[in-house]
């Protein structure tokens, strides 16, 4: 017994500075995107669907969360009942069940509630617009309505994150000072939070999964936008652990003893062509095939010192839903300027195109000289390519803008980097029904094939006819090319001896209940 | 006396009017809003458009300054969109934390200023003239942020003595756990103020001392001391408003050695505002740096006028 409760206690104090500028909200809807959630979300919060963060050996995919299971309804596909799981505490002691589900729901899709959080509603309907409806079937069962069939709905709702209605009320009701005292039901629980500075969690001894109670003792996230000052702190034995270390510095981080961990992930570094643009030269399929057979992808590599992993598809080459498309890129110039020449190109006429980019930016990494080496090689198989650079802000703008409204400012590709989970985020951003400026489908790429098999997908259950017409979806994004495929991220962190126990698995979030640390 | 100091606090108020008006407007010139970067990427316009509402941000831009400037005048500096904090609250936090550097940086860069400056002045010409005339240059004009991340190399990476980033503990800083974290970013920021004191306070004491009066001076037969105190009290003017200037600029202008050093200030607010682009915390930081500087501008010259009553009239 004193062995088991020494045991426990062996844990420790974590420190991570991360790449965002501010702490992310402690609300229960983390912004800064998926590093948010990462270690302020899924940590100290918790969705009725979960990511399995378990293996990494395979992509990561959703495992039951807060519901023990789910089904959609055979005569209705739009119902959808969570069964919730029991035993379940938040934070405050107070017991999760269906109420606190009908609660959280209204939170994000009801503005007229008490309890409506203007902020997290934008960020949880941004990546789950569809929900319609809900309702409260007995203590531990909850009815959610989709506004229409959608078989992925699950991976959708893994976003929406459950708080404690009865915290809520003790804060005073409002979401700036439940900020200050959150109440989630992960097996971390957020006790400090000094904007700018710092957020500091502790191990949840109630957790209700009891075979991932946490062996840290807390956790400490440090905002630290500037990757300098990251690598300063972990050298220094400030923090032991940094995000995105700057890539020159990875062999002396390696030589100086600190491990080094990359991982493959679902991201992608592309450009998305402009397709709406009339005399965008991307509208030809030939051009864009052309351009993905055109870029060295290996000499990014070796330039980011191997923190990143070529991309030839949405999906990498490993993931089941790879499928087998017909284009296997490699770095092919012949191959290249003969298809240019087949759309009329050539010596005396060269492909001109204007690329926005930007200077900086969440999952960007060092888009200056990465898209000057794009333009280098492209520029030998007959590209002439231009610049338009802005910083990231201005970028996020344009993606949400009409591709041919002033916002584009007359390009004919945009380089912005994305996650890349599963099939929903394939619907987001290469559905016609996206088209921007009311949807993610920035280019406005529209191929009848891809949008007929996407319907059969939504509204299938047949969960082997899902797997197979889903990789069939991804096979023509590769062979469209809707995209430039450039390189996949390989999430680098640096972290020193000390920490053991930390297994990266293939998902944007990650386990910290088996890590420990020695000090 | 009185007449001289509401004069000026009469000119402060269409300069913190002006400042209001172009801040605003430099925000809403640029790209998109607070609403654009808040929002995941893949946010459809109904859910942008549904915050911009809910935040004011749909009302014409001059509804938007005017009603924003009711509520300054009335004390009230606003919510950051983005965090959902108070503005007041936020601000009033970073600029401490500021003051914790830029105060000691302020006195540090001064006392050297005025040290070198002097003796370079008194040495004028030789060697050590140049020794010192060099050094002030290089604090002028190398980067500050750079060498903050040359002295992080050495201090914390290489030597790991003093720790590269943050604040350390919270609260007033007394013991030296808190001193240690001050110390780099103190010595980075304290050097424009020394050089830029230092070269003014060399000029202004070297055109002092080439004046007929202190020719009578040393004619009367007062001698070392006494005589470098008329130096002083007549080379201190320009000196004074520089040193005010340079206070200023401390307080806002210091964004790049507090995101080397990690440090919550005011500078680095500021910048956050920007990249967020979240108006109510820009425009209060920027109205409250601007009447700082204002407030300061009218104690120099207050301090001026009394030190030389030429300035008064």
């Amino acid at each position: 017994m004193a062995l088991a409760t020494s045991e426990a206690h062996a844990g420790g104090t974590l420190r991570i500075a991360i790449t965002a500028a501010d702490v992310p909200t402690t609300t229960g809807m983390p912004n800064n995107g998926f590093e948010g959630f990462r270690f302020l979300g899924f940590p100290a919060f918790e969705s009725l669907v979960h990511w399995d963060l378990s293996r990494s050996d395979r992509a990561s995919d959703i495992i039951p969360g807060l519901a023990e299971s789910w089904s959609q309804d055979p005569a209705d596909l739009t119902k959808w009942t969570f069964k919730l799981r029991q035993g379940v505490k938040f934070h405050d002691g107070t017991d999760f069940n269906a109420d606190a589900v009908v609660w959280n729901l209204a939170r994000f899709y009801d503005p007229d509630s008490p309890q409506f959080d203007a902020q997290g509603s934008a960020a949880t309907r941004a990546r789950n617009p569809n929900v319609k409806s809900w309702r409260k079937v007995d203590d531990h069962t909850v009815e959610i309505v989709t506004d229409t069939p959608l078989s992925y709905f699950p991976y959708l709702i893994a976003y929406a994150l459950m708080v404690s209605p009865a915290q809520f009320q003790k804060v005073g009701g409002t979401w700036e000072e439940f900020a200050k005292a959150p109440a989630g039901t992960g097996p971390f629980r957020i006790v400090e939070f000094k904007p700018r500075i710092s957020a500091t969690m502790e191990r949840f001894d109630d957790y209700w999964n009891k075979a991932s109670i946490a062996k840290l003792d807390r956790i400490v996230i440090y905002p630290m936008p500037e990757e300098t000052t990251r690598l300063a702190a972990l050298r220094s034995g400030q923090v032991d652990w940094i995000e995105m270390p700057p890539t020159d510095a990875i062999p002396s981080l390696k030589e100086a003893g600190f491990e080094i961990v990359t991982h493959s992930y679902p991201h992608v570094w592309p450009w998305e062509f402009n397709i709406k643009k009339p005399d965008s030269p991307f509208r030809d399929k030939r051009v864009r095939v052309a351009a993905n057979y055109c870029i060295d992808r290996d000499s990014i590599v070796t330039f980011l010192n191997g923190t990143v992993e070529p991309a030839v598809g949405f999906f990498n080459r490993s993931h089941p839903l790879f499928g087998n498309p017909t284009e296997r890129y490699t770095y092919d110039p012949d191959k290249a300027r003969r298809l240019l020449t087949s759309a009329g190109y050539g010596p005396d006429k060269r492909v001109k195109a204007k690329v926005l980019i930007s200077t900086a930016g969440s999952g960007q990494r060092t888009p200056l000289p990465m898209n000057e080496l794009l333009q280098q090689t492209l520029s030998g198989c007959g590209f002439d390519l231009e610049f338009e650079v802005v910083d990231f802000g201005s970028l996020l703008v344009a993606l949400r803008s009409d591709p041919t409204g002033p916002q584009a400012m007359g390009s004919d590709a945009m380089n912005m980097s994305l996650v890349t989970s599963d099939i929903s985020m394939v619907a987001r951003w290469f559905w016609s029904a996206n088209f921007a400026p009311n949807g993610s489908n920035w280019g406005n790429w529209k191929n009848d094939e891809f949008d007929r098999v996407l319907e059969q997908i939504q509204r299938s259950t047949d969960q082997e006819l899902i797997r197979e017409k889903s990789a069939r979806l991804h096979e023509i994004l590769v062979d469209d090319a809707p995209w430039l495929w450039v390189v996949h991220d390989l999430a680098p962190r640096a972290m020193s001896k000390k920490v053991k126990g930390f297994v990266p698995v293939q998902a944007w979030f990650q386990d910290f209940t088996k890590i420990t640390i020695d000090e | 006396m009185l007449q001289f100091v509401l004069r000026r606090i009469a000119y402060a108020v269409p300069v913190l009017l002006g400042v209001s008006v172009v801040v605003f407007a430099l925000v809403q010139l640029s790209p998109g809003d607070v609403v654009d970067i808040m929002v995941p990427p893949e946010a459809s316009k109904e859910v942008a458009a549904a915050l911009r509402k809910r935040y004011g941000l749909d009302e014409p831009i001059h509804v938007q300054y005017l009603l924003w400037l009711w509520h300054l005048l009335q004390g009230d500096l606003g919510t950051s969109i983005f965090t959902g904090q108070p503005v007041a609250s936020e601000l009033r936090g970073a600029l401490l934390n500021t003051l914790k550097l830029a105060i000691p940086a302020t006195l540090l860069g001064i006392t050297l200023g005025i040290v070198l400056g002097t003796l370079a002045a008194h040495f004028n010409g030789t060697w050590l003239d140049k020794l010192f005339s060099a050094t002030s240059i290089a604090g002028v004009s190398l980067p500050h942020y750079w060498v903050g991340i040359v002295l992080v190399a050495i201090f914390a990476v290489v030597l790991n003595v003093l720790p590269g980033q943050g604040m350390g503990p919270d609260g007033f800083p007394t013991s030296w756990e808190h001193i240690r974290h001050l110390i780099l970013p103190v010595i980075t920021m304290s050097l424009i103020p020394m050089g830029v004191v230092s070269r003014l306070v060399r000029a202004s004491v070297l055109e002092v001392i080439g004046r007929d009066f202190v020719l009578t001076l040393h004619a009367k037969g007062l001698r070392g001391r006494r005589v470098l105190l008329h130096i002083c009290k007549n080379a201190a003017p320009p000196v004074l408003a520089i040193i005010g200037l340079q206070f200023g600029y401390l307080l806002g202008g210091s964004a790049l050695v507090e995101t080397v050093f990690n440090w919550p200030g005011s500078g680095n607010l500021m910048m956050l505002a920007v990249f967020r682009r979240d108006a109510p915390v820009l425009s209060a930081t920027i109205v409250v740096l601007a009447a700082i500087f204002v407030v300061i501008n009218i104690v120099v010259d207050v301090l001026q006028a009394l030190i030389d009553p030429r300035i008064r009239r």
